[in-house]
């Protein structure tokens, strides 16, 4: 497997180079979403892979607690060398999962420099994550939040919400199948 | 070896479906489409018996006069489905599992081309050139 950096230099990359790009410097929410929408759609499309290629040895999952389980260590570690530090929920539908030192904040500072640059770099995350979560069959939205680097957290809600936030936009109407969802 | 492979995506609708024999290949279809209630059944058995164990190999979902038609379902609810001549009984259960291996390993790697839209029927030749590998060969 190829070291792990080498992904760290790209993201950083996609992300200086997306807003890069920005036409307008007016930090209206309409620009910023759009580089976020496309960090995160990447993320999507590698998200719907990686579901595919890892479970493979392992059993059908049973239910929703097997494919988060599945998230925060078979995937985490896959992409990021570590498991994911603490998974909660509600009980119905929302998940939160927590890393307490993000690889790719872990660079940047350790406490509260750069918090408003933070979100940036947590939507391709996002996106994986989603990805994932939709080949396995469990429509969600995905969201994070810094509030102290290295630290985050993602908000998992499954169900069908509609998607209106900033990070999750972006996605086609999918044909919804008939029957429960298995 | 196999008469006609076929892969279904999570809504049942057929992502790639190829047979050997040109002429029937609308029997095949059908045959296909009659076995995703079989599939869908196994998968609900599964989940609700307690079984400590689930598998991705469905096994034999039902024989006709001529052939056996054997199922195989991924983590991402999309189905396999193999028909095979009857008359060939050499074929064994381990045979089987080994060409939905192969399938399952090709079908990640046409998942993980960046040119393919999840969804989309299936035109990569890697995966054509596997499956010929799988079909019997008719002159």
């Amino acid at each position: 497997m190829a070291d792990a950096v080498l992904f760290e230099f790209l993201h950083t990359e996609m992300v200086a180079e997306l807003w890069a790009q920005d036409p307008d410097p007016d930090p209206g929410p309409g620009g910023q979403k759009m580089s976020l929408s496309v960090l995160e759609g990447m993320g999507f499309r590698v998200g719907q892979a990686m579901a595919e290629r890892l479970p493979r040895e392992t059993l059908a999952f049973r239910e929703e607690l097997d494919v988060l389980k599945f998230l925060c260590k078979d995937l985490w570690v896959a992409v990021f060398q570590k498991q994911m530090d603490s998974l909660r929920t509600n009980h119905q539908g929302t998940y939160v999962l927590q890393d307490n030192s993000f690889p790719l904040l872990i660079r940047m500072s350790s406490g509260l420099q750069y918090l408003e640059e933070a979100p940036k770099f947590l939507a391709f995350t996002c996106g994986i994550l989603r990805g994932a979560l939709s080949t396995l069959g469990i429509k969600s939205l995905v969201t994070a939040s810094v509030a102290a680097l290295p630290a985050c957290e993602y908000f998992l809600e499954g169900g069908l919400l509609p998607f209106l936030s900033v990070v999750g936009a972006g996605e086609l109407p999918f044909p919804f199948s008939r029957g429960p969802r298995h | 070896m196999a008469v006609c492979v076929a892969v279904i995506a999570k809504e049942n609708y057929p992502l790639y479906i190829r047979s050997v024999p040109m002429e029937n290949e609308l029997k095949f279809h059908y045959m296909v489409h009659t076995s995703l209630d079989v599939v869908d059944e196994k998968v609900s058995a599964m989940g609700k018996a307690l079984v400590d164990q689930r598998e991705l190999y469905l096994g034999l979902l039902y024989p006709t006069e001529d052939y056996k038609v054997y199922g195989y379902v991924t983590n991402s609810k999309v189905k396999f489905v193999m028909v095979v001549d009857s008359s060939n009984t050499a074929l064994r259960d381990n045979e089987i599992r080994s060409m939905f291996r192969k399938l399952h390993n090709s079908y990640t790697d046409v998942m993980c081309n960046p040119f393919y839209n999840p969804g989309d029927r299936i035109q990569s030749r890697a995966f054509d050139s596997m499956v010929t590998s799988m079909m019997i060969q008719v002159c």
